[in-house]
């Protein structure tokens, strides 16, 4: 990279992240003067009144400007859905993972102007003054999460409709849908009016946003000495007079025409996921080929403006988080997670000269954010493939690979259009999405292994001692009897769950409407209806179960001990629980050495985790939401394994109390003992095409992946796990700290594979002496691995 | 189970069995692609570096993991056969008494107890192979048979060799070459690919590292080069045993002349050190140092001179 990107790359990665309340203060300042207007209206005022007058940032050297804060790493507080106690604001200052500084000033804000205009009308607040009794008791006992007590759904990702379009085309757009209303016979067009005119009052929004930016250019401009960095700000004043206002006409212009679009996104709200240009590489491709071929840009400059752009994302930290959300999503990577590469909509291979190009600046600038993937088909080439496993093999966990193939499946048996779905692609974690036309909204992770828990104390929370399952007794004669129970427990708690998101949708729908969102996703305009309220051409409400290897383990533990071998009763079992295992040393060793384990292509295993797959779907698929779509799964969790680990006591696979549970779709860490195929042939065992995204974690070190024949190996493995119809597949490529931790806990690193010498092995079945050696020889290796700096200490939690 | 008593008029060649003590997946550094390596129980020879002891012996046996027993004595009391004692507040299994029947390692509570080596069909053996097939078929990998010596269970290995051949399944054997002629011809006849073990030219020293003569396994090289197209030579790099001058420019010399495109070079290790202490034997290079890279590579480069395709690690 070059001195100027150096210099924006390491301004990002050195200022801590800061709380701005900038934002509060302009909104609590809008609603202490609004004119009474419809919620729609109001809330576009709300979005006007902040980009009008919010500060311009447009920093030394930078070529793509904007930023959410005042400055970079500036991060934005929405009172109007979490409004922060002084307490909150202490931990968030204090805490030692994903910090923010916290002013006086904005303390003593927070104080005096945001806590009393916005303490108990938050959604937050709203929302759990809505929820029932059992709602909050199992939400309490850990049994699932709820994304939208900190943050607004969001979950999207763009399409390619700015590329073609302005703001301005999009009001002919919005008007032309207003001039269709039929007020006679339309029961809604009311409705539909107020949010019409709340789009175009937010598509005039993001345009003066932009005009405020060239404005500021053409001061700095004018107030600049240097005649390069003059001509700079004169170019950059050029495109943010043009664009998003009109359709960009070039490769420059439409990169700034999205860092707009994305700033307005997640000022106007928290959304989930910030929100994400999806196939960049296609989108970009006209514009770069156009410039390329009049030899108006080469590629040097286009990969410069590239990494201008990432680094505004990584400027952006997710906003921050409290409680049990910090818990379940502990990272300030807020999830934009760039495609590369799968389909263009004619279903032929979409790789592309840029896309290699990206690929170098995901390379090179090595950033949290914005994430990265490769859709990988059948139809890409291998060449694109070994490219991306080259980075991956650096141990820095990105890209992540997805099957693009998978994923259409994926899309269009949820009922999407072949062509909306190949459009579509991966968010956030693993979430699949028609990109421009759906709201694919997570509504919380879902603890299988603490239902099961539930199960074995008859719907009692051993934690607690109180009765928040169903009663489902507390002994059963076969194992049939037990899962039977179990299944009960899982709808007992699905159902309560369901129950909650379905009035949580309708007071998103209600109360908190995103206008400018609605502007960009097909078909808000055309149905004059909100993103929140149903207004996406598609609408999926997801759950995510977590601690599906887990809860595989424990049954197969209590099937194959107390079912078939009668090695110990359910009583015994409990006890040895309870205890946490101590004085229960045999009882330990038998479930843990001598149980099935899912991730060994053992069916016995396996077969237990489909049906526990099944019985979920059978639960929760297709049942309807508010938004006039259905609920799916998915299966990913990000930092909640911790969380609901933390939650349960002893479990029947072995697992200690409070220890993390499994994540995604990965096996127990530790319980793999057979080696990477055998845990993507377990992993497989799952229809994923019948999912909404799954995740699988693999952990190589460095050894295994060396050479031109590991990365032939590695691509090999991809290939054929996905021939599988497999959904996702992310490694892990360790570092000699890891391998130290390993000897330290080698109960959380059993999977852990080394290269010995003539053949691999799990680390920890070799003496310490011997990985004495390995972490040796690790250091050693001249593997070029390490980060030009330190990485953020989010970057392991915001891998899952 | 065959029972050789009964005359079956046709045999099945599924059912052949033999002694397999690992069967291991992802195993990328014995051939090409990803492949199983089936690893055949028994040895000719005793190498004195040699890294999987439990190989050596034909016969199914019992390994105690030191580290994990706590003396708790249940293996003395379950054991059918009284093959358990206790020496030395340490519980032995008496190899002369015991039949491998398994049954303290299933009861050992402390997982303390291993089985090396189980006799299998060679049905029992396709179904773990074809487990990978997705990723033989996609990697241009297929199995290994290693050992111990394959060649020691000459029909089992043919029937083996067979099935894979049938299902379309890349074959690799990996071997040291110590075997009547007629089984060598016989099994090269149904493989692809033969990873041979060059260990030390000088008889005198071969006999005494290894325990047994070279001169068959050479003259075996030399025929089998003359007869099969694709056998990669491994060279393991013993400090103070094989990797002397001397005895790199014999082996360099001997694939050159035998026309044979290239060697893999298998630097020592000491990763089977603690199987010597399961197994209860005593490990005879107690003092040997691994080869530094500086070294490996120093022969590596010897041998690329002479024109050789030279790999480092299988």
């Amino acid at each position: 990279m070059n001195a100027r990107v150096a210099a924006l790359r390491q301004q990002s990665l050195d200022t801590e992240p800061w709380l701005s309340t900038e934002r509060a203060k302009l909104l609590t300042a809008f609603y202490r003067t609004a004119q009474p207007a419809s919620i729609p209206v109001q809330r576009a005022r709300a979005f006007a009144y902040i980009l009008e007058h919010k500060t311009i940032y447009i920093g030394p050297g930078e070529l793509i400007v904007g930023e959410r804060g005042p400055s970079p790493r500036g991060t934005s507080t929405y009172p109007e859905i979490c409004c922060h106690t002084l307490d909150d604001f202490d931990v968030i200052h204090t805490r030692e993972k994903t910090r923010f500084t916290v002013s006086p000033e904005a303390r003593w804000t927070q104080e005096r102007d945001i806590i009393p205009a916005w303490q108990g009308r938050s959604m937050r607040d709203r929302l759990f003054a809505e929820m029932t009794p059992a709602w909050k008791d199992a939400y309490e006992a850990g049994v699932y999460t709820e994304f939208m007590e900190q943050r607004a759904p969001g979950h999207t990702v763009l399409g390619d409709v700015i590329y073609r379009k302005g703001f301005l085309d999009l009001q002919r757009d919005i008007d032309a849908a207003l001039a269709a209303l039929d007020y006679f016979n339309d029961a809604e067009a009311y409705d539909k009016q107020e949010e019409l005119k709340a789009m175009r009052i937010a598509a005039g929004a993001i345009i003066r946003f932009a005009e405020r930016h060239a404005e500021r250019a053409r001061e700095l401009a004018a107030a600049e000495a240097g005649p390069a960095r003059r001509r700079e700000l004169e170019t950059i004043a050029e495109t943010c007079a043009s664009v998003p206002a009109h359709a960009p006409r070039t490769f420059r212009e439409a990169l700034q025409a999205y860092w707009f679009v994305h700033l307005g996104v997640i000022t106007e709200l928290n959304p989930w996921d910030s929100f994400n240009p999806g196939h960049l590489d296609q989108h970009l491709y006209p514009f770069y080929k156009r410039e390329r071929d009049a030899g108006t840009l080469t590629d040097e400059q286009a990969t410069e403006l590239l990494e201008c752009f990432w680094v505004k994302f990584n400027n952006q930290p997710a906003p921050p988080k409290v409680g049990v959300t910090a818990a379940e999503s502990g990272t300030y990577t807020d999830f934009a997670n760039i495609n590369n590469g799968g389909l263009k909509p004619d279903g032929s291979d979409a790789v592309n000269d840029l896309t290699y190009l990206i690929l170098d600046v995901i390379d090179e600038m090595r950033l949290l954010q914005p994430s990265s993937n490769i859709q990988l088909s059948r139809k890409n080439p291998d060449r694109f493939l070994k490219r991306a496993a080259r980075i991956i093999r650096k141990g820095w966990g990105q890209p992540s690979i997805f099957n693009a193939d998978a994923v259409v499946a994926e899309m269009v048996r949820m009922g999407k259009s072949l062509e909306d779905a190949r459009q579509g692609g991966t968010s956030g974690c693993v979430e699949v999405g028609a990109f421009g036309k759906e709201a694919y909204i997570l509504t919380g992770y879902f603890n299988l292994p603490k239902v099961l828990e539930i199960t074995l104390n008859g719907g009692l929370d051993p934690r607690t001692g109180q009765r928040i399952g169903a009663d489902t007794g507390t002994s059963w004669a076969t194992f049939e009897d037990l899962f039977a129970a179990y299944r009960r427990q899982l709808q007992h708690f699905f159902d309560i769950k369901i129950r909650g998101s379905n009035v949580i949708e309708r007071l998103y729908a209600t109360y908190m409407p995103v206008p400018f969102l609605s502007t960009l996703i097909d078909d808000c305009i055309a149905r004059g209806r909100d993103y929140h309220a149903g207004g996406a051409r598609y609408n999926t409400t997801y759950i995510m179960p977590v601690g599906l290897g887990t809860a595989t383990d424990c049954l197969a533990a209590i099937r194959r001990h107390v079912f078939e071998r009668a090695t110990f009763d359910a009583d015994t079992l409990r006890r040895a629980l309870a205890d946490d295992f101590a004085g229960h040393d045999r009882l330990w060793r038998a479930v843990w050495n001598d149980s099935p384990k899912y991730g060994n292509d053992d069916e016995t295993a396996d077969g237990l985790l489909r049906r526990i797959v099944d019985t979920l779907h059978a639960i929760v698929e297709g049942r309807p939401t508010p938004r006039g779509g259905q609920y799916r799964l998915n299966y990913l969790s990000t930092t909640c394994h911790v969380y609901f680990g933390s939650v349960i006591g002893a479990t029947p696979d072995g697992r200690k109390a409070t220890m993390p549970v499994s994540d995604g779709i990965s096996p127990v860490q530790g319980a793999d003992r057979e080696g990477p195929t055998a845990v993507m042939k377990s992993a497989a065992k799952i229809d994923h095409v019948r999912t909404g995204g799954t995740l699988l974690n693999l952990k190589f070190s460095p050894q295994a992946l060396e050479g031109d024949a590991g990365l032939d190996k590695l691509a090999s493995l991809v290939r054929s796990y996905f021939k599988l119809d497999a959904h996702h597949v992310q490694f892990n490529v360790v570092a000699a700290a890891t391998l130290r931790d390993a000897q330290a806990h080698p109960e959380a690193h059993r999977d852990l594979i080394v290269r010995v010498a003539g053949y691999s092995d799990y680390f920890c079945d070799l003496t310490t002496p011997l990985q004495d050696e390995i972490i040796a020889r690790t250091e050693h290796g001249g593997f070029d691995a390490r980060p030009a700096s330190a990485p953020e200490p989010a970057a392991a939690a915001s891998r899952t | 189970m065959t029972d050789p008593d009964v005359p079956a008029p046709a045999p099945d060649p599924a059912s052949v069995t033999g002694v397999v003590f690992r069967v291991e997946r992802f195993a990328v550094h014995d051939g090409p692609g990803i492949r199983t390596t089936v690893f055949l129980k028994g040895c000719p020879l005793r190498c004195w570096w040699c890294h999987s002891p439990e190989s050596q012996s034909p016969d199914p046996e019992i390994l105690i993991h030191p580290d994990r027993c706590e003396r708790c004595g249940t293996c003395l009391t379950v054991c059918p056969n009284g093959a358990v004692v206790e020496e030395n507040g340490r519980f032995v299994t008496v190899a002369a008494r015991c039949e491998a029947c398994g049954t303290c390692v299933e009861e050992c509570p402390c997982g303390a107890r291993a089985l090396a080596g189980d006799r299998v069909t060679v049905a029992q053996v396709m179904e773990a192979i074809e487990r990978d097939v997705v990723f033989f078929d996609e990697s241009g990998g297929g199995v290994t048979f290693s050992g111990g010596e394959p060649l020691m269970q000459p029909e089992f290995l043919a029937a083996l060799l067979d099935a894979c051949r049938a299902r379309g399944i890349h074959t690799a054997v990996d071997t040291a070459g110590m075997a009547p002629w007629e089984v060598l011809r016989g099994i090269a006849a149904k493989t692809d690919l033969f990873l041979f073990d060059v260990k030390i030219v000088d008889d005198e020293r071969h006999r005494k590292f290894t325990g047994g003569s070279n001169v068959q396994i050479l003259e075996n090289l030399g025929r089998l080069t003359r007869l099969h197209g694709d056998i990669r030579v491994r060279f393991p790099l013993v400090p103070g045993v094989t990797a002397d001058d001397e005895n790199v420019r014999r082996v360099a010399h001997l694939v050159h002349s035998l026309g044979l495109p290239g060697v893999d070079l298998l630097p020592y290790h000491r990763a089977g050190l603690a199987k010597y202490a399961r197994l209860g034997v005593e490990y005879r290079l107690p003092d040997t140092g691994i080869p530094s890279g500086m070294a490996v590579k120093a022969i590596a480069e010897r041998l690329a001179g002479l024109g050789l395709q030279v790999r480092i690690g299988g």
